[in-house]
């Protein structure tokens, strides 16, 4: 069981007081907050968070932890001494910041699984299970083809005895062609189970696409950048396009400039008003890295003196 | 293997009604009428038992509630924070739109 450090957490003294404790939650949680934060692990730094502040916000919780003493460090391997604990009843308490049923197996040792926030009391006068959320991550691919997923779940139950545990529960779930970001799947019956006859809750999957090495994705539409040679773009060319849902031919148009956007119509992601494909184009320049190459930029710079490729700045020569 | 499930997609169509979003947010009724009247969310429906919510109504729904919560700020507060982080999110596709991000 590894030690942990809930005033290091904090960023506190030992000694704070309990308006500073509140304070340095309130300027974390801004920080770390899963909804506002794009920090690489906030909703862990967020969990942690509010796993110290449940302890430390409670003068009796607070009061205990510090009876371990102040030579403990993070990570260290813990035992709790016997009988520590002693003169002290925790009864449970309001709700902290994140997932109340997420709290480390330290903090479990340390105040029992009772004294999650909210276990077992929280449903108690009304049947129907909560709700349960989840967010799925799929491939743009996925939204073109359809898919399914396996789901797995790490669910909280309570026994007749009143004890927590946490279980995985694994779901198999069809994704169908056409979804896109931000909507959700929502499973009837698939979320907590009822108290007593009361129905089971619902279980809500967020969809959500993993970044893509060429696509862009806005809505339903799709956007891809599409590097062409100069002669293509000066001449016009049919070239190969890698869509989504396999290869397609397009036709660049003569005099094509780059950042121009070819729009591929009903080529986004499907449905009822399937979004369109918007190509993108870029002119990737052979380098001048042989004489002959050289030579050859040398006599198009020749051919083409009346040019004027900055003539848009408005600036004149 | 177990058989695929096959739930209902919740889309830019509304379909949840206040009852159904407020248990989705694990919150109360009233809670979620107070994030209409502030503009929060704009649900079809002209009337509490009319109203009609969305896939992007429930998840604004749900940051407001969470950032609420878990930060103690107010109505007006969450209200603001959700208008940032949508401004916040623009400016980020427009990024990754010029490869910027």
């Amino acid at each position: 069981m590894e030690f942990k450090d809930y005033y290091e957490t904090m960023g506190v003294k030992r000694d704070a007081t309990q308006d500073e404790i509140k304070r340095a939650y309130r300027t974390l949680a801004r920080k770390y907050h899963p909804d506002v934060s794009k920090v690489a692990d906030a909703e862990a730094r967020f969990k942690e968070l509010g796993e110290a502040y449940e302890v430390l916000k409670d003068p009796e919780k607070r009061a205990a932890y510090d009876q371990l003493g102040a030579n403990w460090k993070a990570g260290q391997d813990f035992r709790p001494p016997p009988d520590w604990k002693e003169g002290f009843e925790f009864s449970g308490g309001d709700a902290g910041g994140g997932d109340a049923a997420e709290f480390s197996d330290f903090f479990e040792l340390l105040y029992g699984r009772g004294a999650r926030p909210g276990a077992g009391s929280r449903a108690s006068f009304h049947g129907q299970g909560e709700d349960r959320h989840a967010t799925v991550l799929i491939d743009l691919e996925d939204a073109y083809t359809g898919t399914t997923r396996t789901i797995t779940l790490r669910v909280p139950a309570v026994d007749a005895q009143g004890h927590v545990s946490v279980r995985e529960h694994s779901l198999n779930v069809t994704i169908p062609r056409g979804i896109r970001a931000g909507q959700h799947i929502r499973l009837a019956g698939q979320g907590a189970p009822g108290i007593g006859q009361g129905k089971a809750g619902d279980l809500y999957l967020e969809v959500e696409f993993r970044p893509h090495a060429r696509y862009r994705i806005d809505g339903r539409d799709v956007y891809l950048d599409l590097p062409i040679a100069p002669w293509e773009a000066a001449m016009g060319a049919t070239v190969e396009v890698p869509a989504p849902d396999g290869m397609l031919e397009l036709k660049v148009p003569a005099d094509s400039a780059a950042g121009r956007k070819l729009r591929l119509k009903g080529r986004g992601i499907p449905g009822t008003t399937p979004g369109d494909l918007y190509v993108v184009l870029q002119i990737a320049l052979p380098s001048a890295d042989t004489d002959a190459a050289k030579a050859f930029y040398r006599s198009m710079g020749e051919q083409f003196k009346s040019f004027d490729a900055r003539a848009k700045l408005g600036v004149g020569i | 293997m177990l058989p695929p499930l096959a739930g209902i997609v919740l889309d830019e169509q509304a379909q949840l009604t206040l009852a159904e979003l407020s248990r989705a947010c694990a919150a109360q009724a009233e809670h979620i009428i107070e994030l209409v009247e502030e503009g929060v969310l704009e649900p079809a429906g002209d009337e509490p038992q009319l109203w009609r919510f969305t896939c992007v109504h429930l998840r604004r729904a749900r940051v407001a509630v969470r950032l609420q919560r878990d930060l103690g700020i107010n109505l007006a507060g969450a209200a603001l924070a959700l208008q940032l982080l949508d401004e916040v999110e623009a400016l980020r596709a427009r990024l990754r739109a010029i490869g910027g991000g």
